[in-house]
């Protein structure tokens, strides 16, 4: 359970600071592309070294998101995806992984339709650890915001390029666990981050907070996130992981004997360099 | 006669949030949140600036052919029966339809931001070839995503684009149709916000969008207005537009929201009947309110907060959310909202056609067959003025088909 002041996020970034080393965060949506697979994966990563883990939750029109995760949410929803369904993943998980903390990333809507308080006290209760809601701008937090911290939960919020110096004080304050700098104007997995533009950024954001600063959305290889957890307090690394678990599938889009060794092969190469 | 129908006025929305009571607001991924408030910012500026206004006015005279007629259509009035039946003739404008009154206000808008190019949305394909050619005409590029579907179902409107100098950039993801086309628009957006202006095609979206796609369609009902005092000498009993988004109905509607004795009536799309599961696009009879493409309002959604895709005859209509105002005026009983088949709106499409030599547009078909239920229940005093607010062509290959004729 968390307990105010020393949330498991805090926690690890702490230590991570301690070890003298950026944190690799990585993000598979839960479902994809079928329960028990999508679980194996989850209880693989710790291992494999993400250090935390976003889970997406699976929405119809993920606004976003680029053609990969979009593909990934289908497939999710085709499996029977559900906000319940993707808390039960994450009891399961905390059966037996007590640290490793728990983001789930998706849009507000799911979240309203299953009633945003009920959501943030279940989510609690199963050991999720954060929140980032991509379409919930500090000015529209109203609906859930009292709900997630009456659970200890932290919103993690996105501050982008585009965020600019007028807006960026409030939308830090509104900020807990983390931030998620989004590295590109664009959706997830289309653009090449541009590291330079993101480590001239930082400093900004730097002098409005003492959060860890996490770097997203167009990471895709293991330089580039060794290089962004070295910029920042870590890497986000979402749309390579799930590329390569689209690529391991079947015709069918069905799982293979190698999916799950696809993604977490995937991740130990970005842990490698993240603790390069 | 103009009693107002509360002490407050029901014009004076959104707030400062962009908020009708708890509908609307601006529910968008950070890095386009900057963007809309510049939109917002630019947008107040043109507002108080009476040269913006002017040009636009220019524009809708000698470019679309405003005002747009009231025509009493004494034949259907006749075959029904009943109350008198007026059309508010926006199918004569320019393009064909009422689309292009609030794209030339949002183009002007663009240029004013010193924007390099316009995406924009499409459905039917009338809000694609507006803004195409508005593009056309002020020289800037423009890219219109359209449902894969969609593009299958207007040919002629893609073609017309095309022809306009514009890119048409078929979506294939979700089920291809208008919520698909606005999720890709929004992607594109987030990925080119700095020289990008995104025209939206109606009354939804996040702030100020609604708000100022109601202000420019509003010249609908303010003609409307002056129209019927001058003809009748009174002002409507009944106003009646279909609702895809809500454009040409909240543009209708919004000079008469004060008038107390002018009853609204709002026609969504029925499709195959409210009952059938995902068998219609009828946001506010079938749906519950939620979050999706920018603000929060009734939506078609499952149990689980998943936005269905609905289906409609008309390409215009099918579209999952309604414009927030629209559930805002719902909520307060101002405006009634009722569904109509496509059986009823492919019915009154060939009354009309056939009676008065005017062919429809789907979409406004089907405010035409709710007239035609009301019409014959209501006194020969009472008049009832519906929203003509697209002219049919588009349309003919897609009604020979359900027909069964092969052209
Ligand atoms: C002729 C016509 N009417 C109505 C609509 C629906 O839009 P709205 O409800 O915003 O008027 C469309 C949309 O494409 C249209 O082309």
């Amino acid at each position: 359970m968390n307990q105010p002041g020393k949330s498991r996020i805090a926690s690890k970034f702490a230590a991570l600071k301690a070890a003298g080393r950026g944190a690799l965060v990585t993000y598979v949506q839960g479902y994809d592309p079928d329960p028990a697979t999508s679980m194996a994966i989850l209880r693989g990563l710790p291992g494999a070294g993400a250090d935390l883990i976003e889970i997406g939750v699976p929405f119809s029109d993920p606004m976003a998101d680029g053609p990969i995760i979009q593909a990934a949410g289908q497939r999710a929803l085709k499996a029977g995806a559900t906000p319940a369904g993707v808390l039960a993943m994450v009891r399961d998980f905390r059966a037996e992984d007590d640290a490793t903390p728990i983001i789930l990333m998706g849009y507000l809507n799911p979240i309203l339709s299953y009633g945003p308080e009920r959501f943030c006290t279940d989510a609690a209760a199963s050991g999720v650890d954060g929140l980032i809601v991509v379409d919930m701008p500090p000015e529209e937090s109203a609906d859930l915001a009292p709900f997630a911290t009456a659970q200890g939960l932290d919103l993690i919020r996105l501050i982008a390029p585009t965020t600019d110096d007028a807006r960026l004080p409030g939308a830090l304050r509104s900020c807990s666990g983390f931030i998620y700098y989004v590295s590109i104007t664009g959706i997830t997995g289309t653009r090449a981050i541009g590291m330079a533009d993101v480590a001239a950024n930082i400093p900004r954001i730097r002098a409005h907070t003492d959060l860890p600063i996490a770097i997203g959305f167009g990471i895709r290889t293991p330089d580039d996130a060794g290089q962004a957890a070295r910029i920042a307090d870590g890497a986000v690394v979402g749309s390579s992981l799930v590329d390569a678990l689209a690529k391991s599938l079947d015709a069918k889009g069905q799982a293979t004997p190698g999916t799950v060794r696809a993604v977490l092969d995937t991740v130990r190469a970005l842990a490698n360099a993240v603790r390069g | 006669m103009n009693k107002p129908l509360l002490p407050n006025s029901l014009r004076t929305g959104p707030d400062e949030a962009g908020r009708f009571g708890t509908f609307g607001g601006r529910y968008v991924a950070e890095t386009l949140m900057p963007c809309i408030l510049e939109v917002e910012e630019a947008y107040k500026a043109a507002r108080a600036d009476p040269s913006f206004e002017a040009e636009w006015r220019h524009l809708l005279q000698h470019y679309v052919g405003r005002p747009s007629p009231l025509w009493h259509a004494k034949r259907l009035t006749a075959h029904l029966g009943g109350a008198q039946v007026w059309m508010k003739r926006d199918e004569l404008n320019h393009t064909g339809a009422h689309k292009i009154n609030a794209v030339l206000g949002q183009i002007l808008l663009a240029k004013r931001m010193g924007k390099k190019r316009v995406i924009a949305e499409t459905g039917a394909g009338q809000h694609g070839v507006a803004t195409a050619t508005a593009c056309a005409l002020f020289d800037l590029p423009c890219t219109v995503f359209m449902g894969a579907t969609d593009v299958e179902r207007q040919q002629p409107n893609v073609f017309r684009m095309k022809l306009l100098g514009a890119e048409v950039v078929p979506v294939t993801s979700g089920a291809a149709t208008l919520k698909d086309a606005m999720n890709d628009a929004l992607r594109h957006w987030v990925a080119n916000v700095t020289d990008t202006y995104y025209c939206i095609g109606t009354v939804a979206g996040p702030h100020p969008y609604p708000q100022m796609v109601r202000d420019f369609q509003s010249v609908i009902g303010e003609e409307a207005r002056a129209q019927m005092l001058e003809a009748t000498g009174r002002l409507p009993d009944t106003l009646v537009a279909a609702i895809g988004g809500g454009s040409n109905a909240m543009g209708l509607f919004h000079p008469f929201l004060d008038d107390a004795s002018v009853a609204m009536h709002g026609v969504e799309a029925g499709g195959h009947g409210v009952d059938v599961p995902n068998g219609h696009a009828a946001s506010l009879t079938g749906g519950r309110p939620g979050v999706l493409h920018g603000n929060r309002t009734y939506l078609l959604q499952d149990e689980q907060g998943q936005i269905l895709e609905g289906h409609s005859i008309s390409a215009g209509l099918d579209y999952p959310g309604i414009g927030p105002e629209h559930s805002w005026l719902h909520e307060l009983g101002r405006v009634q909202y009722m569904a109509i088949t496509d059986k009823e709106a492919l019915e009154a499409f060939q009354l009309c056609t056939k009676l008065e030599g005017i062919i429809p547009a789907l979409e406004p078909a089907h405010a035409l067959a709710h007239v035609m239920k009301i019409a014959p229940t209501l006194p020969a005093d009472h008049i009832i003025c519906m929203n003509m607010c697209g002219r049919g062509d588009k349309d003919i290959f897609a009604v020979a088909k359900h027909l069964g004729v092969t052209l």
